[in-house]
């Protein structure tokens, strides 16, 4: 086999297949250490207060929310579509990077994509809390009843509902498909009774056959095939909520692709904060290296710079199409009275990422954490700017106002970041972080022992 | 009941050399269990290709066509509705959903052609002959049928041991 000399190792130390599987699993035996009780701690605390604010919210109704009738959409959709977003960098890491042939997603695809799967329980969330009525929930869904009524197919909503319903689905399927061999190691080590029997149960009765193997292969290329075009379609059914309406600001032909790379921006964000805490949380630094930190950063350039000519040329086009109100929904973003959100999203979104031009910036850990944060924030921002700047002031200025959340709306956002890092904290108890299988199938290329001798 | 006679190997070039040795000898093979996918096996056991990209292709134009159809039919047919004017056969927007649909049928049904014809599934028993084999041995299973002479079975053991394979051992 070719190994380039030029490519660094993707995998540390001197490892055989046996200390592969060791130092992955290892985390999952015995007790979590303190700071994983500290995490899930701070994160159920987060968790209760969510659930006091979908108390109030479900008991009182929408009426606890900030929202007014210039303003019917705020911290609600911002959070819906940061959500969404930040799961697209899973897919894109397990799939599209799959299909492009990048061994080093091994050893983050598995944990990224836990990342979309939970991402994507938090957006859907907010659709579902902001109809007030969670019961009536199912009423999104076509199907035979006695109002003799069907939804709307001409809605981009609806199209969301299909979207990410759809979305969630595969994901899970694509990932569980891509755990089963690694809950097979996992049920073959177990120790007890008991752990050997949910195992093996999970596993669905994986031994590694040759077989078993060769259609895994095709299976998971083929899912990765769908999940791409599937990840593109649903940011761009998302910014269709906006782009289709007549709203200045948000009628524009250039949001697809411009949501596309902000929701993969913010999510790698996202990947970076959670690996660079579990690799060095779980002693994963062989595995998850500083090679692979620097790629996810120049992701993070290309990206954050898509979103930034996306901005620019947003701009641009308000003033050049000579339309009054388009001109000033984008003059009075940047200088009327939520200038301050924003120049953040401008600062996070535009400037920040420029800084991974730098090889020391992109290769070190600790600014790498915090640029991540910035993006995380600055992606946020841009969301909670093109909705409530769209619509603060309106076509008719007796009804121009103002916004700005209720301790409700705060607790439901906090709610989801801690159901977010519960989750996420199960999942590194749970299950294998890292693809064990895939890992080992690059250790021959890509290790760093193989690659110094040259293997025969 | 059969009885199997297993044997390993620490590394996958090694074993898909021995494979071909042992298929020169015309010793056959039911299985090979390995930890990770080794490329070229499938050729060395000669094996067909997977069909199931068909299965995907086929349930993806399914979905396409049913979440088409579904939608022209309720909106020409069933209850057209009357949306600011605009017509009732609408192509351009049922699009999403045909193509979320497709995607859905496509994916499911591969998945569930998979675990079919793997005979996986929550609760399915695995035969497990060594549990190494999900770690770092590549395993290679041979069946021994019961009415086969003791001097036969040395003899495969021996073609086993030839072909550079370990820790040959014989399991009811």
């Amino acid at each position: 086999m070719y190994t380039s000399p030029l490519r660094e190792p993707l995998i540390r130390g001197n490892k055989n297949y046996k200390q592969v599987t060791d130092d992955i699993l290892s985390p999952m035996a015995g007790k979590p250490s303190k700071y994983w009780y500290a995490g899930i701690t701070l994160a159920g605390i987060a968790l209760l207060f969510g659930a006091w604010a979908t108390f109030r919210t479900v008991f009182y109704g929408i009426g606890e929310w900030g929202l007014n009738k210039t303003i019917g959409w705020g911290w609600g959709i911002t959070n819906f579509v940061w959500w969404v977003g930040i799961g697209h960098a899973g897919t894109f890491i397990s799939a599209i990077l799959l299909l492009f042939r990048q061994k080093w997603r091994t050893s983050i695809n598995r944990s990224a994509e836990a990342m979309t799967l939970i991402a994507v329980m938090c957006a859907g969330f907010f659709p579902l809390i902001h109809m007030g009525r969670l019961l009536l929930g199912f009423y999104i869904f076509p199907y035979p009843n006695t109002r003799a009524l069907w939804v709307n197919f001409n809605s981009p909503l609806l199209w969301d509902v299909f979207a990410i319903s759809t979305y969630f689905a595969v994901s899970l399927v694509f990932w569980y498909v891509g755990l089963i061999p690694d809950l097979g190691t996992v049920r073959d080590r177990a120790t007890t009774k008991i752990r050997k029997a949910i195992y093996g149960f999970l596993s669905f009765g994986w031994t590694g056959s040759a077989r078993h193997w060769s259609r895994h292969e095709t299976v998971s290329l083929i899912l990765a095939g769908l999940a791409a075009p599937l990840v593109l379609s649903v940011h761009t059914i998302v910014s269709f909520d906006f782009a289709t309406s007549v709203i200045p600001g948000w009628h524009t032909t250039i949001f697809p692709p411009y949501f596309v790379s902000g929701a993969i921006f913010s999510g790698f964000a996202m990947v970076l904060t959670l690996m660079i805490v579990t690799r060095k949380a779980l002693n994963l630094e062989e595995y998850i290296t500083l090679n692979h930190i620097e790629s996810m950063n120049k992701i993070i350039i290309l990206t954050g710079s898509i979103v930034g000519v996306a901005y620019l040329t947003e701009f641009f086009i308000a003033w050049y199409s000579g339309v009054e109100f388009e001109t000033y929904a984008f003059f009075n973003r940047a200088f009327g009275p939520y200038a301050w959100a924003y120049w953040i999203m401008m600062t996070c979104n535009v400037i920040t990422p420029q800084l991974f031009w730098f090889r020391k910036i992109r290769r070190s850990v600790v600014l790498t954490f915090i640029i991540s944060i910035f993006v995380n924030i600055g992606m946020w921002f841009e969301r909670f700017v093109i909705v409530v700047t769209s619509l603060h002031r309106d076509f008719l200025p007796s009804s121009w106002t103002m916004y700005s959340p209720t301790m409700v709306e705060v607790g439901l956002y906090v709610g989801t970041l801690g159901l977010f890092f519960t989750l996420f904290l199960l999942f590194i108890r749970v299950f294998p972080v890292i693809a064990v299988a895939e890992v080992k199938g690059v250790l021959k290329s890509s290790g760093e022992k193989q690659k110094l001798t040259g293997h025969e | 009941m059969n009885k199997y006679i297993t044997a390993y190997y620490l590394d996958e070039e090694d074993l898909l050399k021995g494979i071909g040795q042992m298929k020169a000898k015309g010793l056959k093979i039911l299985d090979v269990l390995t930890p990770f996918p080794v490329h070229g096996i499938d050729k060395a056991l000669n094996m067909r290709r997977s069909r199931l990209t068909r299965v995907a292709f086929v349930a993806g134009a399914i979905g396409a066509v049913l979440g088409f159809g579904f939608q022209a039919w309720i909106f020409t047919v069933d209850y057209p509705l009357n949306i600011g004017g605009k017509p009732f056969f609408a192509v351009p927007s049922f699009m999403p959903v045909a193509f979320e649909l497709t995607v859905l049928f496509s994916a499911f049904a591969m998945v569930i052609a998979f675990f079919v014809s793997n005979k996986l599934g929550p609760g399915a028993k695995a035969l497990i002959h060594d549990e190494r084999a999900t770690d770092d041995r590549f395993l290679v299973v041979v069946e021994v049928d019961d009415s086969l002479a003791d001097e036969n079975i040395k003899e495969i053991e021996l073609a086993l041991a030839e072909a550079g394979a370990e820790g040959i051992t014989l399991k009811a």
